[in-house]
Parts: structure tokens; C-alpha cells; sequence
């Protein structure tokens, strides 16, 4: 499947380091599946906060205003820590089908480009301008376009990043990478071979 | 021109550049565990494929095990279809398992390197960001996702992009009560938490060289706290006599050519860093963390910070003290502790244990606190048992369990209950993370650990020597 430009309504979820703990919670990975996880999403932190917590902040995930959103807006380091697949996985049960921000963690992005949502980066003044945009218009549709490398909400238009390698594969639907490593396996072998610890010392 | 072993490694691993542009790299050594392996398996399973290289691939059970009642079924039924998932695939795909009942069980960081899987100048994969751990051997040791898991399960191979190399020099001399884990926590305090990212970390200087392998890889295993997913030390005489006779280590006149081949693959004198950094070892105290992510330390002689001013630091600083319950200003010494947690893949190796086991001698745990020591892998435990450590620690209160991550994550019946704070010597100190999602980690050594279980409070170590 290629992926090129993604449209909808977006979802501000401010922070540095959301790690992925946070996202999805250690006890929701006893299963040998992925299926459901989207329920448990950010499940500690929004315990109650559908009904506003004691500063009577709801949690983005639960503001009925972003409801549908399917563009994820974040700060620094998004996703750090825990490696778990579930995290990706579990935003994008949710709806999300792209995120933007001022940067990610290396594991994340990787897990996330495996399963072909995209994670794409601007500046700090660029994202914040994202964020209050769409908290004062939460229905403005935001549109990434990977191909041209923007990004675009209501008349307000910055240039997003994305590694190289990972447009490309996202744009020409590359991104399941299995098929690709598979092909030639001869040169495989061959690099084995080579390898003392592989061929014997 | 001289090469770092980072270099190297990758130039020897290389098997193309794919048309996405990345790299094609040929891992050496998979490790397996319970959690983050089953749907890859079943990918394989809908493909018709089957295990590239299950001579290249082992696999143990840690992140779920209970440590204390292991009769099985688990009381837990989805971690007991969790081990059951993982022994099937092995037993399907050809793969060796250390399974629970298996003497040489534990936490798959711990397990590697002790069997003498983990080797110099190795690619390593496991589905676990604290993979890095394995780079204490000069291996190149990535964590990775479950897609990812596939990919290796597949073909042996990861699709990746070459990373920069950050040198970063400890020298000096440590002073007594600084340990490995003060170092890291230092790194990742002044670095940050993502200064990391894009890069590999290589640990240098006078006083890495003189650390035991147990040392080198708790620093390694916490490069991913400072966002560098791989981290690594150059492999010297310290990690070839380590490897010496491991189960699978070479043998005899084998060792002697490995030995050579590992020592030619470490970083060139002249090698060209992307970054250096140096730390002195003089400036170091022991650390503790006060937030809610593994940069937020401070000195245990230093005082919790302030949300001073406004801006994204001053909000983190206050969204964090309010989770941790701490007021900023206060002397982080004297934060009552109601869990003291000695285990993980950072530490519990046997010189960890001796360690602490050392502070709580003819000590008694507060009686408020519970303290609880997981040994990494059943060998360490048995290894403690035969020194009567066990005894010791059951002696001034502790819990003595059976090898897993246990509450470092709290996938398994170990988890904190309410806000309980645990002082702790794992690696991660997030929101919720030991099992409770109001829960308080302090992360620090496990000699600060074992003084916090007897003073109740974070207390400065150092104050206990005799």
C-alpha cells in the first residue's frame, strides 16, 4: 500500500518524552496479539479524566472534540523508552494514521515505519503553532503531504521531515521490509560465511 | 583514516544497500522472549516460512515469570498463554529455549552474555530496548519491535540506517559509593533523555577500562535511557577472559584466534568520533532520580529542582514533582521509601548482589519498607546461594526470589500497589511503570537501594560503609 498524503482532523497531545509505557501500559502486553489494544491507550492517565480530573483537564484521548481525529500532533521525544510495538500498534487501531512532532524516539519511528504510519518532524515553533491551531479548531482538517514534504491546517502551511529512506519506502508502499531482505538470500549466506564467529574461529 | 568498531562491524555485517536506501545488515545473534515475539511467530506461520537461522537464535522466558510460585499453569492465564505461545513456537521453528524450569532461565540480557552467546564484534537483535546491554562486549546490539522480530525471525536480517558515533570518556578515579549505575545516570542527567537519538554511544576512558563486565553493562544496558540505541564498549582483556569458557564460547586454540580477530575489530586509535564528551569521574556522587523519566536526577547530597519560571522544562518539572508527590527545593535524602527493589536487566548480577548484600549485613530492613531481591538469571541465584548472599539478606528482611524482570516492569504479580515509592535499581523510572498506575520509582544503585531498605528513606550510602 502506498502511502503519499494523509488528510483529517488532528489530536494534540502535549509532552516531552511520552514514553511508551505511558502510551501502553506494561499489563496490556500479556497477550499474544494486538488485537484490542487500542482500548487501553494512555489507560493510566486517563483514568477519570472523561469526566475532567481534579483541575478538570480531559485527556486529549477523551475530549470528545477530537474525536475521529486521525492525526496525531506531539512534542519531543515521542515514544522514548520500551521498545514494545504495541504503542504504534495500538495508535494505530485507534484511528491515528500519521504523527507529527518536534521529534521521536529511533525505536519508535522504526517500529512505527514497519507498520506504515508515518512520523514526521517539524520545529518546536512550527508544532506549537500546529497544537494551538487546532486546540482553537479542533474540526480543521490538516493534511501531510509526504511527497512534498508539508504539511498544511487551515491556511497555515510548514515543511515536515522525514527521513529519506523512509519516505521513499512509505511513498512507493515499501515498507514491509520482510519481502525485501528475503529476496536475495544468497548474499546472505555469503556475508555469514564470511563472519568468523559464524564459519568457526 | 582509523574506523571505530561501530564501523566495522557494520561494513562486515553489511549484505546490500536496499532500495529504500538502508542497510541490509546481517544479525548474528537473536534473542527471543515471551512478550514481544508472538505475533512475528504467527506472521511466519501465515507465510509458510520458516526460522532463517535457528542455529543463530535463542530464546528464554523473563518478563512474565512469576518469582515466587512457579507451578504451572500460572495462576495468570495470559501469561501462562504467553509461555505456552513461545514454548509451541520454539518447539514448531526449531528454536533453543531456556525455558522456565531450565537452569540456565533469566532475564535475556542477563542469560547472553553469561552462556557466552553475547560476543565482541557481533550484530545482536532482541525484541527488548535494553538490548544495548550486549555492547559492554563490543557486540552491535539493537532493540527492536515485533515487526522487526519478524524481519530477523525471516531472514536474519534487519533493514536500518547507519548512525553516528558518540565517544563519550569517563576518566578519573570513582570515589567509593560511585558506582556504574551514578555513571550512567550522570550521562543521561547532563546528555538528556533524547541526546542520544541518531547516535551510538561508545564508552571510553581510564575508568570504563578498569570496570568489571558486570559494570560496563549496566552502563551500556541505559544507553537507550539517554536515547542512543546502541551503546558499547571496546572489547579488551577484561571482556576476553569474561568469555573464557562459557558454554558457548570458543574452545582452546579457537579462542586464542577469536581473541585476535575481537581485538582487531575495536575502535583505531585515530578513529573519528561524531561527537566526544568527556566526564570526570572526580565530579561523580551517587545519583538518584526525583521525576518521572531517567534524566530527572540529582546528587543524593543535591536538593529536588524548582519549577522556576515558565516554558516546556518548568511544566515537566512541575507535572513531575506533582506525580512523584516531591516539593521542589527539598533534599531528595530523607524521601520516605515503602518498596526497595533489587533486580533487573541493569542489576542484579552476582557482583550487584554482593554489593548490597554487603550494606544490609547484620542490618535490618525498615519495617515499614518491603524489600524484595530478584536475581537476573536462576545461575546468578544459585551463584549467591553457594556465597550464602540468599541468607543474608533473608536475614536483615529482604525477599529472596526466583530469576525475572519482575518489578521493573511488574508484568508478572510483582508490582507496586496505589503510590507506593520503591526505591529501586532498575532502569526506568515512567509513569505507572513497576505495576501501579500511580506508582513512584526512585532509580538508583543497588548499594543506595539496599540503604534506602534499611533506612526507609533515600539515604546517602556512603554514610553506611565500615
Amino acid at each position: 500500500m502506498k502511502i503519499t498524503r494523509l488528510e483529517g482532523t488532528a489530536l494534540p497531545m502535549r509532552g516531552d518524552d511520552i514514553d511508551t509505557d505511558r502510551i501502553m501500559p506494561a499489563r496490556y502486553l500479556r497477550a499474544v496479539t494486538f488485537e484490542g489494544l487500542e482500548r487501553h491507550l494512555f489507560e493510566d492517565e486517563r483514568a477519570g479524566s472523561a469526566a475532567g480530573d481534579r483541575a478538570g483537564t480531559v485527556h486529549p484521548f477523551d475530549n470528545p472534540v477530537y474525536r475521529g481525529a486521525s492525526i496525531l500532533v506531539v512534542n519531543r521525544n515521542f515514544g522514548c523508552g520500551s521498545s514494545r510495538e504495541h504503542a504504534p500498534q495500538a495508535l494505530q487501531r485507534w484511528g491515528i494514521r500519521a504523527i507529527v512532532g518536534e521529534s521521536f524516539s529511533e525505536i519508535f519511528f522504526g517500529n512505527s515505519l514497519m507498520i506504515g504510519l508515518p512520523c514526521v518532524t517539524a520545529s518546536p515553533d512550527e508544532i506549537r503553532e500546529l497544537m494551538e491551531r487546532v486546540e482553537e479548531r479542533p474540526n480543521a482538517r490538516l493534511r501531510v503531504d509526504l511527497e512534498a514534504g508539508t504539511c498544511a491546517l487551515d491556511g497555515f502551511r510548514c515543511a515536515v521531515m522525514l527521513p529519506g529512506h523512509a519516505r521513499d519506502a512509505l511513498v512507493t508502499g515499501t515498507w514491509d521490509t520482510t519481502g525485501m531482505l528475503l529476496e536475495r538470500y544468497d548474499e546472505v549466506d555469503r556475508v555469514a560465511s564470511r563472519l568468523p564467529y559464524v564459519a568457526g574461529f | 583514516m582509523g574506523h571505530t568498531l561501530l564501523e566495522k562491524v557494520w561494513d562486515l555485517h553489511t549484505v546490500r544497500t536496499l532500495p529504500s536506501g538502508q542497510t541490509q545488515l546481517f544479525i548474528g545473534l537473536h534473542l527471543v522472549h515471551e512478550v514481544t515475539s508472538p505475533q512475528a511467530f504467527d506472521v511466519l506461520r501465515a507465510r509458510g516460512w520458516r526460522v532463517a537461522r535457528p542455529d543463530r537464535t535463542f530464546a528464554t522466558v523473563d518478563h512474565i515469570v512469576p518469582t515466587r510460585e512457579r507451578t504451572r499453569p500460572f495462576l495468570d492465564v495470559l501469561a501462562e498463554d504467553m509461555i505456552a505461545a513461545l514454548e509451541r513456537n520454539c518447539r514448531d521453528f526449531g528454536v533453543r529455549l531456556a525455558g522456565l524450569d531450565d537452569d540456565r532461565q533469566g532475564i535475556v540480557h542477563i542469560i547472553g552474555p553469561e552462556l557466552g552467546l553475547t560476543q565482541p564484534a557481533m550484530t545482536i537483535a532482541c525484541g527488548d530496548s535494553h538490548t544495548s546491554t550486549h555492547g559492554a562486549f563490543g557486540a552491535v546490539a539493537f532493540g527492536i519491535g515485533t515487526s522487526q522480530v519478524r524481519d530477523v525471525l525471516a531472514s536474519q536480517c534487519l533493514a536500518l540506517e547507519p548512525m553516528k558515533v558518540r565517544r563519550i570518556r569517563v576518566t578519573g578515579t570513582l570515589s567509593r559509593g560511585v558506582y556504574a549505575k551514578d555513571v550512567i545516570l550522570t550521562i543521561i542527567h547532563r546528555l538528556g533523555v533524547g541526546g542520544g537519538v541518531g547516535y551510538a554511544y561508545e564508552y571510553a576512558g581510564d575508568v570504563i577500562a578498569r570496570m568489571s563486565m558486570d559494570e560496563r553493562m549496566t552502563i551500556c544496558n541505559m544507553s537507550i535511557e539517554g536515547g542512543a540505541r546502541v551503546g558499547y564498549v571496546n572489547p579488551d582483556e577484561t571482556t576476553f577472559e569474561y568469555i573464557k569458557e562459557r558454554p558457548f564460547a570458543p574452545g582452546g586454540e579457537a579462542f586464542e584466534r577469536a581473541k585476535a580477530w575481537w581485538r582487531s575489530m575495536a575502535s583505531d586509535p585515530d578513529a573519528r568520533y561524531d561527537d566526544d564528551v568527556e566526564i570526570r569521574a572526580e565530579e561523580l556522587t551517587p545519583v538518584v532520580t526525583w521525576g518521572v523519566n531517567p534524566g530527572q536526577s540529582v546528587p543524593v547530597t543535591g536538593r529536588v529542582p524548582a519549577p522556576n519560571g515558565a516554558g516546556g522544562d518548568a511544566q515537566a518539572i512541575a507535572d513531575a514533582l506533582g506525580y512523584m508527590g516531591l516539593r521542589g527545593g527539598e533534599p531528595i535524602a530523607g524521601t520516605r521509601v515503602d518498596v526497595a527493589f533489587l533486580g533487573s536487566c541493569t542489576n542484579s548480577r552476582l557482583s550487584d548482589l554482593r554489593e548490597a548484600a554487603r550494606i544490609v549485613s547484620g542490618r535490618r530492613v525498615a519495617p515499614h519498607v518491603k524489600a524484595l531481591v530478584v536475581p537476573g538469571s536462576a545461575s546468578v541465584k544459585r551463584a549467591a546461594e553457594r556465597e550464602g548472599l540468599d541468607e543474608i539478606f533473608r536475614a536483615a528482611g529482604f525477599e529472596w526470589r526466583s530469576a525475572g524482570c519482575s518489578m521493573c516492569l511488574g508484568m508478572n504479580p510483582d508490582k507496586l500497589q496505589g503510590s507506593q515509592v520503591c526505591a529501586s535499581s532498575s532502569n526506568r523510572n515512567f509513569k505507572g511503570r513497576q505495576g501501579s498506575p500511580t506508582g513512584r520509582t526512585l532509580l538508583m544503585s543497588p548499594a543506595m537501594v539496599a540503604a534506602a531498605a534499611i533506612a526507609g528513606e533515600v539515604t546517602d550510602v556512603r554514610a553506611l560503609f565500615t
